[in-house]
């Protein structure tokens, strides 16, 4: 299985989200995540949507019947080209007053944030890569992971030209 | 000019040259039946929702243009939900008006209401829920334009019920912007020159002809080519009746597909696809397609394209565009590909000779082939066969002689039993001066009978042929074959009398016991002057053969005994 990171630029109508989300089931795609969000065109949403895939034979089943969406305008293929990833994660972990130095230090060490602060947890933000925050999870598990809120992954392309004009 | 939303919605019809709308009123929808009252614009209706909007994919097919159907909200919504879906299938134009509760009871599970947005949007190529009347005209425009460009779909527009009166300043939209579909299906010119290039080195090269060809009307193109080439022909279940009726037209491939057909397909060294989609009926085992062939793709929808078997061409793009500009590249060279493509186009006709598809002739039964050869040599030459879905649907492609396109109405892709009757009305309605014919089963018939009535009410004389075997045929030709004869469910032996099932409702009936019978009833009631059925009793034991079981090659055929 091959993961790729399609931005799908949508028309910002009622109904978009059922019909993308529709076409995934339908279609038995396999996705990893979705991230919607707007954009800067007020009458544009940007779906990132990770997918895995067997082959490129499938990937383009899955653009091709993006595509054929009438409130899809563009996709592009953002994992064939360069281009930023990122996802952000929230964790709140238990932190006793013995375990909290080691968690700080954890922290900093993949430049993660604090942002609360209780008696017997602490909440920390991270933003990086997928492979980041796994590896995050990983090392905090030893401290008991209590809750995980993901965003799914977003990306942009370097240099200057935005998506809609590739 | 102010007008409210349902005249808005009738005006728009009017505009878009819809001549006549199928359907059923109710509560969400009195505005909009109130003002088609007012407006007098003609209206069918059925006597059921899923016998209008099988009217208005018949009337689509038979016709080209875009069938209208409207329902109220919630069961009258859901009970489209068969019919969009076989329209889905088939890439039927369909536009679907349905009511749905007024704006402040929306998502409060009120009277009548289902989300038929949520509901129709796998089956749909666009749907809409309109909730503000400024927004109609738009959406109508956007509706009409989505469902007859491209590859054609059914739209669903679920407009809510104060909608209907609220007021508008109705302004029709002159053009369509829609930033992702522009309706424009023009392709790249090198695809066909590559499959022009492949086709020059090519010894055994065979066209494979589906609906696309139908829906694009290009079969004339095809013709040309044909004609040019001497290329043999084989088609899917909805290519039928494109390829002119010749010796190099090796009928219908697949599943029961001809020996020759099916046979072309394993041996060709170049399949040329025309607006087909591979369905599993057609290709047997997906794997073993075409084992020596390069494959060519022709095809408005790039999602087909690879979809469900891999292609070595492709030509992306509308036929209208692609098949003019493949036939002028062909006429440059024709005469000597005809010569040098002779010997497998004699070939394939020796196999056809050899192997024809054929059944017993029975001296005290009417056998269900019979039927349908009887009725072809009977019928109007450009009449129109409508079917239901089961071993009936099989033996019309086998034996009836399409001529001409859009002569054979069926569900393809879905398989609808129950489609067969209203479409027929559709289909009479969109064509008066045309004979239209409906073969369809015991079972099939059942599942929309009450439409003997509309036929009736309306006078739309369809001749209705119901191949009367006492059982589900289809089904019980499975579990002879696969399951041991356990014949579950399958055995009708229903004491209901077609023939006065059909007098109840209006419509003339007969009924065939003998082989004696059946020229002289079938004449009188081909030229009877109005809707008739024609109960014809056969055999409850007989198979739709050659088949191609699942799962194997095409050329793993059962055969009849004597084939």
């Amino acid at each position: 299985m091959k993961k790729f990171l399609l931005a799908v630029l949508v028309d910002n109508k009622p109904g978009v989200l059922t019909h993308v989300a529709g076409l995934i089931s339908r279609r038995a795609f396999n996705i990893e995540s979705i991230a919607a969000g707007y954009t800067e065109e007020p009458d544009v949403t940007r779906i990132n949507i990770v997918v895995s895939v067997d082959s490129e034979l499938e990937l383009e089943q899955v653009i091709n019947q993006l595509t054929k969406l009438i409130d899809v305008i563009k996709i592009v293929n953002l994992s064939e080209i360069d281009s930023i990833k990122r996802e952000l994660v929230l964790l709140k972990v238990r932190a006793t007053p013995k375990t909290r130095a080691d968690i700080i230090n954890v922290v900093n060490i993949f430049r993660a944030k604090i942002v609360d602060v209780g008696r017997e947890n602490v909440v920390i933000e991270l933003t990086g890569e997928q492979s980041k925050i796994d590896a995050l999870c990983e090392v905090l598990a030893d401290y008991e992971i209590i809750e995980i809120a993901r965003t799914g992954a977003i990306a942009l392309s370097r240099g200057p030209l935005p998506a809609r004009e590739m | 000019m102010l007008i409210n939303g349902a005249q808005a919605v009738i005006e728009s019809l009017k505009k878009e040259g819809v001549k006549v709308v199928f359907g059923y009123p109710g509560g969400a929808v009195l505005t909009l039946y109130d003002e088609l009252y007012k407006m007098k614009f003609p209206h069918v209706l059925t006597k059921h929702e899923q016998g209008a909007v099988h009217a208005a994919d018949g009337y689509a097919r038979a016709t080209g243009e875009v069938g209208v159907c409207f329902a109220t909200s919630g069961p009258g919504a859901t009970n489209l939900v068969t019919g969009i879906a076989t329209a889905n299938m088939d890439s039927v134009p369909l536009v679907c008006v349905t009511g749905q509760v007024g704006n402040p009871f929306i998502g409060k599970d009120s009277f009548q209401e289902a989300d038929i947005c949520g509901i129709t949007t796998p089956i749909t190529k666009h749907n809409y829920l309109v909730k503000s009347a400024a927004e109609l005209p738009r959406v109508l425009k956007e509706a009409f334009f989505i469902a007859r460009t491209g590859r054609p779909g059914p739209v669903v527009i679920d407009v809510a019920k104060d909608v209907f009166a609220a007021k508008l300043d109705y302004q029709y939209p002159e053009i369509v912007k829609l930033r992702g579909y522009t309706g424009d299906f023009v392709g790249v010119e090198s695809e066909i020159e590559a499959v022009v290039a492949a086709l020059e080195i090519a010894k055994r090269p065979l066209f494979f002809v589906g609906g696309g060809v139908t829906i694009s009307d290009t079969a004339a193109q095809l013709r040309e080519i044909v004609e040019l080439t001497g290329i043999p022909v084989v088609s899917t279940l909805m290519g039928l009746g494109c390829a002119a009726a010749e010796e190099g037209n090796l009928g219908m491939a697949g599943m029961h597909g001809s020996y020759a057909a099916n046979m072309a397909i394993m041996e060709c060294d170049l399949l040329i696809g025309l607006g087909v989609r591979f369905d599993d009926r057609v290709t047997g085992i997906v794997s073993e397609f075409a084992p020596k062939a390069a494959i060519v793709q022709f095809d408005v929808d790039p999602a087909e394209i690879n979809k469900n078997v891999r292609v070595d061409y492709r030509v992306c793009g509308d036929l209208r565009w692609s098949m003019p500009l493949f036939a002028g590249q062909i006429c440059a060279e024709g005469g000597s590909l005809k010569q040098r493509f002779l010997s497998w186009r004699q070939h394939l006709i020796g196999l056809n000779r050899e192997k024809p598809l054929c059944y017993h002739k029975e001296d005290t039964v009417v056998m269900p082939q019979q039927v349908i050869e009887t009725v072809n040599e009977l019928a109007d030459k450009d009449a129109i066969v409508v079917t239901d879905v089961g071993q009936h649907q099989m033996w019309t492609a086998q034996f009836y002689k399409f001529r001409q396109s859009r002569r054979l109405l069926t569900s393809g892709g879905l398989g609808t039993m129950g489609y067969g009757l209203p479409a027929a009305i559709g289909a009479k309605m969109g064509q008066p001066n045309r004979q239209v014919i409906l073969f369809t089963g015991d079972g099939s018939i059942m599942m929309n009978c009450q439409e003997f009535a509309t036929a009736a009410d309306y006078e739309v004389p369809v001749k209705v042929i119901v191949l009367h075997n006492h059982v589900l045929g289809m089904v019980t030709q499975w579990q002879r074959m696969f399951y041991g004869q356990r014949y579950s469910q399958s055995l009708l032996n229903g004491k209901t009398d077609f023939v006065k099932l059909a007098e109840a409702m209006g419509v003339k009936g007969y009924r065939v016991d003998r082989p004696e019978q059946l020229k002289p009833v079938l004449e009188e009631a081909l030229a009877f002057d109005g809707a008739v059925l024609v109960d014809v009793m056969v055999p409850d034991v007989e198979d739709v053969l050659p088949m191609v079981p699942g799962g194997k090659r095409l050329d793993q055929m059962v055969l009849g005994d004597e084939m």
